[in-house]
């Protein structure tokens, strides 16, 4: 029986087990591969996604416990059309690799929806789930100081 | 651009041809001294393909992969630079399997000597040796060389392209080419006429190719700036492909178990799986089982449901018999004595002896991409999509996989999610060429599971050293170093090419013998430990371990000498090599290290000299309600010429915080043959919240261009180790430190 997800406001039907993380379905089944595979045991945040706006492990999610409408990077903006928060990574020039990046800017837009304009200690338990081998977090701290500006502003 | 691998094999064939309404051009630098720099050696009839220019664009061809060292943003800027392109429409390509790309650097640095005192004959002699890279197609990313090896060659390709624009210009205005020039993209003539590159392309293509003069420094635009990484937009956006993002039509997906004993596989039952949700293959490999789904996550728990018998391992079965090993290994001879100054088998007259013994772990690179690779087999043609950092040995040994000639074999290098040394090796790409030649004519990507990659790492090798000393007068005057460890050389060369080098193994001692301190009496030797534990190249290698022995001993002997740890080194520096006593001094200055500091934080400093760069860090450390954390860290380096300061920056920290990582808590132990460590709750790095502040300073003092993408890597773990003898009065000789010290995690 097909399952009904409305992801970055477009509906898709899916037809998959219940059980398959909504991780897999994105990557392998919808092709929106801008949510990256790190450790499928929700400890790296390279997989982060919104449901309803609230952050989530997509590994950890089942496609048949998705609550809410699902927003991923691709739908968070556009390389032509980018959100504050990746204005602000490439104003930083955060990315090394990359490959977390997508997870880390997730995290952040969470954050920042709840926490407006946040201090050092508040990035850092909001961010800590998120690993980044390439060692980029002093300029997402930056980032993410320079977007909640913008976005108060 | 649509077929870079139909365009450039094409290009091969005919050289600087047209093709498909362009034209591609190269350089062949043959080396400084040759009369005429771009003219081809015999059986080197192509032209080596940096420049693509067609009607819709200029595509830079980078020999190197993006894994994010920011490589390929300043191999293009060398390109531009001399090209005159506007810096918004450069687009860059990673080049195909190509002997031309080789690494003309890489082989360089494994010519004799200290590298630190090179002077010029041997620098050049260095280059000229690394044209040896050209005999083994060694198309290799690492050993932070992009730079050393493109900087001279690809601004040759730049200037020669633009030339032969100016010439197909000058032929089309019936003017001369002296009175053209060129600026974002377009040749300009003396009466305003402005034509674009890509309305030249195919008239330049006929160009005679000449070698100009290239740009003094002091014109660049882009060179020496902070330049716009060409893939942030990418990976701000999601939009960047990696390998694990290619979706060929038709795609299927893959998991594998391979043994994590490192051996062979007696026999597996799949009945299980075979049944189970969206599976359509099972398919045996030579150590291992894969299973071909619908999808990954099918397909993982598809491999996960069979029971597998597995052959032993070839190796001591737990880690302190795998140690003991490699102790055994100081008992025999001597790899290498690659440092024997004055007499260090005898104690200086009046001088204190001090000796002290380390013991290092495996590490597991632990890429935030999980190896992966995707194949399509077609009967007589492969395509593999590859996050490499090796794309024709990757070719050939796919290729052997399949039962193809190379030049059947399609390699495309996606962006690298973390590269570190992994990524050179071919088995993943290899293991995604067994399965699609199981599933001839359908795509078929191969993702390991976070488990089987941190299980099936080849490591950075465990390392031991045994360390004597003596100070004098507040200085030290014999220093004998011996280190034993398996050789990454020996087993990473043997993967790639099927033979091993003999001789001494630079590498093992690199960061050691080559530490640029004048001691009078100062013997390093290095010992191979006997073992087959996989090993390889984790970022800054041999420098990774010995840059702790090296920089904790001089700690140790500077307190038995009654002497300041940074001034103690500094002496002893100073007349060896300068432009590593600037560094001591720069982050002497920016931490304030002759200051007072609260009674509650402690500071310790290391040096290393490392692919060409000298980096000096200062760590501070604070107590906080017995909770220790790592404050600040003060990076300085000197890489010659800063080709582009944020991306040098940024290498520096992260090379720290990969340091500081496998510092505080990184160890791969063994336990019945397997490692122990499956996922990152078992392997952690450092995090938001424990990652210190940085401050950097970049110095240009140094002879010659220095790597970036390791060198910022082994001094972290001797400063913290110090930092933290100098906060408790405890020596850490073993890592990680979280063992012995209460740190923030």
């Amino acid at each position: 029986m097909a399952t009904q997800l409305t992801i970055n406001g477009a509906s898709h039907d899916v037809d998959l087990p219940e059980d398959v993380p909504l991780l897999w379905v994105l990557r392998d089944e919808i092709g929106l591969t801008g949510t990256k595979f790190g450790c499928g045991v929700a400890a790296c945040g390279a997989c982060t996604v919104h449901i309803d706006g609230q952050a989530v492990r997509s590994c950890q999610v089942a496609l048949g416990d998705v609550w809410g409408d699902v927003t991923t990077v691709e739908g968070l903006g556009t390389p032509d059309r980018m959100h504050a928060l990746q204005q602000a990574w490439v104003e930083h020039q955060v990315a090394q690799c990359g490959y977390c990046q997508s997870g880390q800017i997730m995290q952040a837009a969470s954050l920042l929806a709840q926490t407006p304009n946040p201090t050092d200690r508040q990035i850092d338990d909001a961010m800590q789930g998120n690993l980044c081998r390439c060692g980029t977090y002093p300029r997402i701290r930056a980032a993410i100081h320079t977007a909640a500006a913008k976005m108060e502003g | 651009m649509a077929s870079l691998g139909k365009i450039a094999r094409r290009t091969f064939l005919i050289g600087s041809a047209a093709i498909v309404g362009g034209a591609a051009f190269g350089a062949w630098y043959v080396g400084r001294p040759a009369p005429n720099p771009l003219m081809p050696g015999r059986g080197e009839a192509a032209l080596t393909p940096f420049v693509l220019v067609t009607d819709d664009g200029v595509t830079l061809i980078t020999p190197r992969a993006e894994m994010g060292q920011g490589t390929q943003t300043t191999l293009a800027a060398l390109l531009a630079e001399e090209l005159d392109l506007d810096w918004q429409d450069v687009r860059v390509e990673h080049g195909p399997p190509a002997t031309a790309y080789y690494n003309g650097a890489l082989m360089g640095e494994a010519l004799p000597g200290k590298g630190y005192d090179q002077s010029d004959f041997m620098h050049g002699l260095a280059e000229t040796i690394g044209k040896v890279g050209k005999v083994f197609d060694m198309q290799v990313t690492g050993g932070s060389t992009a730079m050393k090896d493109g900087y001279t060659r690809l601004r040759v390709a730049g200037a020669t392209a633009r030339e032969a624009l100016k010439w197909a210009a000058a032929e089309r205005l019936g003017v001369d080419a002296a009175e053209l020039r060129t600026e974002k993209g377009t040749v300009i003539a003396p009466d305003g006429t402005v034509i674009a590159y890509t309305d030249l392309a195919a008239e330049a293509a006929e160009a005679p190719l000449r070698a100009p003069d290239l740009r003094d420094p002091a014109d660049w635009k882009y060179l020496g700036k902070s330049m716009p990484r060409l893939d942030m937009v990418g990976k701000a956006t999601g939009t960047a492909a990696f390998g694990i993002d290619a979706r060929p039509e038709g795609l299927r997906f893959a998991a594998l178990r391979i043994n994590p004993k490192r051996a062979g596989m007696r026999s597996f039952d799949a009945s299980t799986a075979e049944g189970m949700a969206g599976v359509e293959r099972v398919i045996e490999l030579r150590d291992g089982v894969a299973v071909v789904a619908r999808n990954t996550w099918l397909a993982q728990q598809a491999v996960d449901a069979i029971e597998v018998e597995w052959e032993d391992a070839p190796y001591p079965a737990d880690t302190d018999k795998i140690f003991q090993r490699i102790a055994d290994a100081f008992d025999g001879s001597a790899n290498s004595t690659m440092r024997d100054d004055g007499d260090a088998g005898t104690l200086p007259g009046g001088a204190t002896e001090v000796t002290a013994e380390y013991t290092l772990p495996y590490l597991a690179h632990a890429t935030m991409e999980p190896m992966n690779a995707t194949a399509l087999y077609t009967g007589d043609t492969l395509t593999v999509w590859a996050g490499n950092q090796a794309p024709t040995f990757t070719r050939d040994h796919c290729a052997t996989a399949a039962g193809l000639e190379p030049d059947q074999v399609t390699v495309i290098t996606p962006y690298l999610g973390g590269g570190f040394g992994r990524r050179g090796e071919l088995d993943f790409s290899v293991y995604a060429t067994q399965v699609a030649v199981a599933m001839q004519g359908t795509p078929v990507q191969l993702t390991w599971s976070r488990e089987e990659d941190m299980r099936h790492d080849f490591y950075r090798p465990g390392a031991m050293a045994r360390m004597r000393g003596a100070v004098r007068d507040g200085t030290a005057v014999l220093l004998d170093a011996q280190v034993a460890a398996q050789s990454t050389t020996q087993q990473a060369m043997g993967r790639w090419l099927g033979m091993s080098p003999g001789g001494p193994d630079k590498g093992h001692v690199d960061g050691l013998f080559n530490a640029p301190y004048a001691i009078a009496n100062h013997r390093v030797r290095g010992y191979l430990a006997d073992l087959d534990v996989p090993v390889g190249f984790w970022r800054s290698v041999g420098a990774s371990f010995n840059a702790f022995f090296q920089d904790c001993f001089m700690d140790e002997m500077a307190h038995a000498a009654g002497a300041d740890p940074l001034e103690f080194r500094l002496a002893l520096m100073r007349d060896e090599y300068p432009a590593g006593a600037g560094v001591l001094e720069a982050v002497r200055d920016m931490s304030g290290w002759a200051g007072e500091k609260p009674g509650n934080t402690g500071r310790g400093v290391a040096f290393s000299y490392s692919f060409g760069t000298p980096v000096a860090q200062v760590v501070e450390v604070v107590d906080e309600d017995g909770t220790i954390r790592i404050a600040h860290v003060w990076i300085a380096c000197d890489v010659g010429t800063a080709l582009d300061p944020g991306i040098i920056e940024a290498q520096m920290i992260g090379g720290c915080i990969y340091g500081l990582s496998a510092a505080v808590s990184e160890e791969i132990t063994f336990a019945e043959g397997e490692a122990e460590q499956y996922n990152f709750p078992d392997y952690d790095a450092l995090r938001m919240h424990n990652t210190p502040d940085f401050t950097v300073q970049i110095l240009e003092n140094n002879a010659h261009l220095g790597g970036v993408g390791e060198p910022g890597t082994p001094p972290a773990a001797p400063a913290l180790a110090n930092a933290l003898f100098d906060l408790t009065g405890t020596r850490a000789r073993r890592l990680p430190l979280n063992k012995s010290f209460d740190l923030l995690v």
